[in-house]
């Protein structure tokens, strides 16, 4: 019983972990519509730059600064801030492709740099880092409930920040832009500058998210951060609807058990020769849930409510 | 420092094969097309599975045209190959991104083309096996061209680059000579004028992808011959591929073919300074590049 629940709990934390990307994702691809193919760059950024800020120090490794927590985890998501400023700046005044190749682009540098390079873990990875409240938690149930708590804590907060941040005047803005550049243009507004920051943002929630998980796995490696997390990032928030919050964490938790129940049925009933495959059988898996949602549902099972006007609503 | 020229001009021409394909794609559908590096696996496995077949059906065909390891089979599979690599991607077309298209959003077409990427790969992983294959086993010595400075050439890598610019010039003469190639540059310029004018758009995007597909094809299997074909051969190229419609200008036809052996250099010369492990993340840094310096790549027009 207590493997259940905390088999659960171990689920429901990278889930909750993974919904707060997806989040991120729909800030730029629901409100703004902007084609991040590189959610795994700012993931990995974040993932990285928490371990870096907060680790031990390590032989021949950058950093080991070992900070307070928070201020790592922080620290995690500047980085991916400053990363998405750079890659934004040069790409969003132009055709949309562009964005789509240079952030897929990113992704295939961050990967191939930090496999390549000692000094950022190399091939091997991160370690050395210090799991905050170790020493007064545990390192068992107790506090993997505790670091639950912690996330669905950011979960909460992240999903307020958003909503209330597409109810500003600033979310309208975002929508407007999305529906008609032109005509927002002719009011006034900057669009290249909103989308930037709406990029940026979005970016620096990816960093969080990605310096949740390598808190809690205490550990980072080039093996993490692959193209195929971007695209179950995207399957998530495609799935459950993009421009809608509520649907993108529902899309989380569906695909995330979706993908894990398909590797645990290969690896458990299918023959060992194909279990050398099963990967290969979940991308097409998921290459299929992808196309077959933009052909058959585009919208998501949890489509975008649009509303006319925030005060039109009847119960407001 | 000169092998690297070498090198650079042989993997530029099979960059510029598949740069020509993706960039009147994207010119035309307006979309950034993550698939079309799939294409060339396509093709180089499909030639792979003709190459044996017709050394099955007549050995004499299985024989090596020396100096190359290329045989007969293999060059009658190739055609065969562009063929069939045409077809699938007009098939593709068929089956998901016209729908797609029909129901609105470009950026859908480009997360659709993600999608249908991964599941071409990983099908072609799970037909042909995740080991990387050959088509011939002799091993065909590179021949020393000097030895000071140091110069080592594969006959194969001289054949794929006369083949390839041989395709090219041909492409070039169908484009400048004939009235598809009219009609094709009248569609890229107006769309919706070229329409009023007669030209049948469909007809035209099915062309387009035919082209694509076969020149895909033959650069996949140039890749297979001078290195060897695997199931992430699409994912490895995929990148280079795009940075060369971007040094190009994106929908520039010229502009791709310069693109793909400006990379391809670069991609190599960057091996002079930087361990060979860094050179997946070279043709992020030449967009980049451009994208600081030429946004609209060396011969795209301004468009938003």
């Amino acid at each position: 019983m207590i493997g259940v629940i905390s088999y659960l709990v171990f689920f429901a934390t990278v889930a909750s972990i993974l919904s707060i990307a997806v989040m991120g994702l729909n800030l730029q691809w629901g409100n703004t519509g902007l084609f991040n193919g590189g959610v795994v760059a700012f993931f990995g950024v974040g993932a990285y730059g928490t371990l870096i800020l907060g680790g031990t120090p390590q032989a021949g490794q950058l950093g080991g600064f070992g900070l307070p927590y928070l201020l790592a985890l922080f620290g995690g998501m500047v980085c991916a801030g400053i990363v998405a400023w750079i890659v934004g700046l040069l790409t969003i005044r132009l055709r949309h492709d562009y964005l789509a190749i240079a952030t897929f682009g990113v992704a295939v540098a961050f990967e191939t740099v930090m496999r390549n390079t000692d000094a950022l873990g190399g091939a091997q990875g991160i370690r050395g880092f210090e799991r905050p409240l170790r020493e007064t938690l545990g390192n068992g149930f107790t506090y993997n409930l505790a670091f639950f708590a912690f996330v669905l804590i950011l979960l909460i907060a992240t999903y307020l920040f958003l909503e209330r941040l597409i109810q500003s005047p600033f979310g309208r803005l975002l929508r407007a832009i999305r529906e008609d550049e032109a005509a927002a243009q002719s009011l006034g507004k900057s669009p290249s500058r909103v989308r930037l920051t709406s990029f940026v943002a979005g970016s620096v929630i990816m960093g969080l998210a990605g310096g949740l998980y390598a808190t809690f796995y205490a550990f980072i490696s080039p093996q993490d951060v692959l193209p195929i997390l971007t695209f179950q990032i995207w399957a998530m928030l495609i799935v459950g609807g993009a421009g809608n919050n509520k649907g993108a964490v529902m899309g989380t938790f569906l695909i995330w058990a979706a993908w894990t129940a398909s590797g645990w049925a290969l690896s458990r009933f299918a023959p060992l020769e194909v279990q050398l495959y099963t990967g290969s059988i979940q991308f097409v898996l998921i290459g299929f849930v992808i196309v077959g949602m933009l052909l058959w549902r585009p919208q998501g099972l949890f489509p975008e409510k649009l509303v006319v006007s925030q005060s039109a609503r009847p119960n407001k | 420092m000169i092998q690297n020229l070498v090198d650079g001009v042989l993997v530029g021409s099979i960059l510029s094969l598949g740069a020509i394909g993706l960039t009147m794609a994207m010119h035309m559908l307006r979309f950034a097309n993550f698939s079309h590096a799939e294409l060339l696996s396509i093709g180089a496995y499909a030639a792979l599975v003709f190459d044996g077949l017709f050394g099955a059906i007549h050995p004499a065909l299985a024989k090596a045209i020396l100096p190359l390891s290329l045989t007969w089979s293999l060059s009658l599979a190739l055609l065969l190959s562009m063929a069939l690599t045409g077809l699938s991607a007009v098939v593709i077309d068929k089956l998901v991104f016209k729908r797609v298209r029909a129901k609105g959003g470009e950026l859908s077409m480009v997360f659709a083309s993600f999608g249908v990427a991964m599941i071409i790969r990983n099908f072609l992983g799970l037909i042909f096996g995740l080991n990387p294959k050959l088509y011939s086993q002799d091993i065909v010595f590179a021949i020393v061209v000097s030895r000071d400075p140091f110069l080592l050439i594969k006959p194969d890598q001289v054949f794929t680059l006369v083949a390839a610019l041989l395709i090219m010039f041909i492409l070039h003469l169908v484009l400048s000579r004939t009235t598809f190639g009219h009609s094709l540059r009248a569609v890229a310029e107006n769309p919706t004028l070229a329409q009023v004018s007669g030209i049948n758009l469909s007809r035209m995007i099915v062309l387009i992808w035919l082209i694509g597909g076969g020149l895909a094809a033959a650069a996949g299997v140039f890749y297979g011959l001078t290195n060897q074909i695997s199931p992430v051969l699409g994912r490895d190229l995929v990148l280079p591929i795009f940075a060369a419609t971007i040094v190009g200008g994106i929908g520039s036809i010229y502009g791709a073919v310069l693109g793909g052996f400006l990379v391809g250099l670069a991609s190599n010369l960057a091996l002079v300074i930087l361990p060979s492990g860094y050179s997946p993340a070279v043709p992020f840094l030449i967009i980049l590049a451009v994208l600081i310096l030429r946004p609209h790549g060396l011969f795209g027009e301004e468009r938003t």
